[in-house]
């Protein structure tokens, strides 16, 4: 289970991340005119993240998964509603205050040729965050890049390739490593499995529960794929048209869905074998 | 069943990638018979892309060297001149990738997209081709209606926008379509419409398809037979059912998934899948901390 290391500043039992009544809305204007239209990306989103836990957010795609990850990663801000991160009200706070604040959470994205640099080596695309932060010098940020690189399970030997020479594997674990350069206590994945063959995401699933373990991080993440997410998530959120329909654990979801999207969602599911047996049939 | 398509000995390398002296595809043979379903299997970077690419002949000489032999009905591709080829893309084999964003014109109406195909293969006025391309939409279960026909793509949803680009890789009637992780952007229930409707085509049709895709449900539903590729080599090809229940490579059992049930495969030693999708270890690490 998990570790009971945890940060003398955190207790275990309290959230480390509180999202209360979150909204968000984008106002588009219509091009050579003043009408504007109003979209909800997502209302009044709440819940809660433990520390060293997984939670699961499902749900089809334009149900406001991504735009919800963006607004607690603050890449965006929400138009109401509260954010804390262990205990700190992240909404009331102002650019420079929250500066040091953003080391906490990091994110990582689906597709990892476009969230990479392709111009940067494989050390500097993971020293960059700390180099942002002003930490250490050339050299210790290096020494830390190789560190994390080892740690993902890359070759340090090979610091100085461009993302382009990875296969898509292994750019998912520069992108991890990245984010976990700054000693996060937050990942936000947004779909960070999905472009991965069932092998790899074995593999980076087993990374991802031995950091969990080792560092009591706490996991957003975001797919729909559900078969994976009964693998690795002890909580899951359901969002359906910019609302959480549905949030328990992940056993009692699966076995007793109460929503009827979650049901249909869970339907969905459908295994190799049942597949198979339609064909026949 | 007649041969369609047959690779013999197909090899790519590129040419300056600081790297490698190693192919991104090596000595790749197989064929794809009349109206059979080729699946390609194999982690991103393994070499699935390239072939597609090679067989269209979509690799420059500047950038690519190939080599081997590319027969389609006969025809040997790899000799043929880009202006022969061209008359072929499209209407005897065409391409669906993985993003229907990157595929369609963004400033474009998505009839007139699928019409510009037609146009390009056949010998009709305008008009005649904009109403082949409203048969086209509506073969792939895009509503008949205006409002479909004048929209442009950003108006559109993913599942429709990919279904627009398979109207137009359908629509000169093609006897293979290449289709590169079709399904992969798309959620749970767009995805399994969109395969039901590949398998409707294909019946009908009488089509060939070489489906390249990672997941297994996608080959499960489409492939009659599979092909698993590890760096740039085929492992093992076989009838699906077959390479499912009795997988003999160690990439094929981990690409499948065998152990049904959920998770990491339990018979199966993950480091050694580590060793064969990754590459080893340095063996010395000397002077790092």
């Amino acid at each position: 289970m998990k570790p009971e290391t945890l940060q003398s500043n955190s207790n275990r039992f309290e959230p480390l991340l509180r999202v209360s009544g979150l909204c968000k809305q984008y106002v588009q204007r219509r091009p050579f005119s003043r009408q504007k239209i109003v979209v909800n990306a997502f209302q009044d989103v709440s819940l809660k993240l433990f520390p060293g836990t997984t939670l699961a957010l499902v749900g089809e795609s334009g149900a406001g998964k991504s735009s919800l990850a963006r607004c607690i990663a603050l890449l965006e801000r929400p138009s109401a509603g509260k954010i804390e991160l262990a205990g700190e009200n992240l909404l009331a706070l102002d650019r420079e205050q929250l500066f040091p604040l953003r080391r906490e959470v990091q994110m990582i994205f689906q597709d990892p040729s476009s969230a990479l640099n392709p111009r940067l080596t494989a050390c500097e695309i993971i020293a960059e965050p700390l180099l942002i932060q002003r930490e250490g010098t050339n050299p210790q940020r290096r020494a830390r890049a190789l560190q994390l690189m080892e740690q993902v399970g890359l070759d340090p030997a090979w610091e100085r390739k461009a993302p382009l020479e990875f296969s898509g594997g292994q750019r998912q674990r520069l992108a991890i490593a990245r984010a976990l350069a700054l000693g996060p206590r937050l990942l936000i994945l947004d779909e960070a499995l999905s472009n991965l063959d069932a092998a790899n995401q074995s593999l980076i699933l087993k990374l991802l529960a031995d950091l969990q373990a080792a560092r009591s991080l706490s996991f957003l993440h975001i797919s729909h794929d559900l078969r994976l997410v009964s693998e690795f998530a002890d909580d899951v959120a359901v969002m359906y048209q910019g609302r959480i329909v549905e949030a328990k654990s992940t056993r009692k979801l699966f076995a007793s869905p109460e929503h009827s999207y979650t049901k249909e969602l869970l339907a969905s599911v459908r295994s190799v074998e049942s597949i198979l047996l339609e064909r026949s049939a | 069943m007649q041969v369609l398509l047959q690779v013999k000995d197909l090899n790519v390398s590129y040419r300056g990638a600081a790297s490698s002296q190693r192919r991104a595809v090596e000595n790749v043979s197989f064929e794809i018979a009349e109206g059979e379903v080729l699946g390609l299997m194999g982690e991103s970077g393994c070499g699935k892309t390239s072939v597609a690419l090679a067989l269209l002949g979509l690799l420059s000489k500047d950038l690519a060297h190939v080599s081997g032999s590319i027969q389609f009905r006969g025809k040997e591709l790899l000799s043929t001149d880009q202006r022969s080829l061209r008359a072929i893309r499209g209407a005897g084999i065409s391409l669906v990738f993985q993003e229907p964003e990157l595929a369609l014109s963004p400033v474009m109406k998505i009839r007139d997209q699928v019409a510009e195909v037609i146009h390009a293969h056949n010998d009709w006025n305008w008009q005649r081709c904009r109403t082949e391309a409203e048969l086209a939409l509506a073969r792939v279960g895009l509503a008949n209606s205006p409002r479909i026909f004048s929209a442009y793509p950003h108006q559109l949803s993913g599942g429709q926008r990919q279904r627009v680009v398979l109207a137009q890789a359908l629509a000169c009637n093609p006897a293979l379509l290449i289709a590169d992780e079709p399904a992969a952007s798309l959620d749970a229930r767009s995805q399994s419409e969109l395969l039901a409707l590949l398998r409707v085509l294909q019946r009908e049709l009488h089509i060939s398809i070489l489906l390249i895709s990672h997941a297994p449900e996608v080959q499960a539903s489409l492939a009659d037979r599979l092909m698993v590729m590890a760096n740039g080599r085929i492992v093992e090809q076989g009838p699906f059912e077959q390479l499912y229940r009795n997988p003999s490579h160690v990439c094929t059992r981990a690409m499948l998934r065998t152990a049904a049930a959920a998770g990491v495969p339990e018979n199966l030693d993950l480091e050694m899948v580590t060793s064969m999708l990754i590459a080893p270890r340095r063996k010395n690490d000397k002077g790092r901390e």
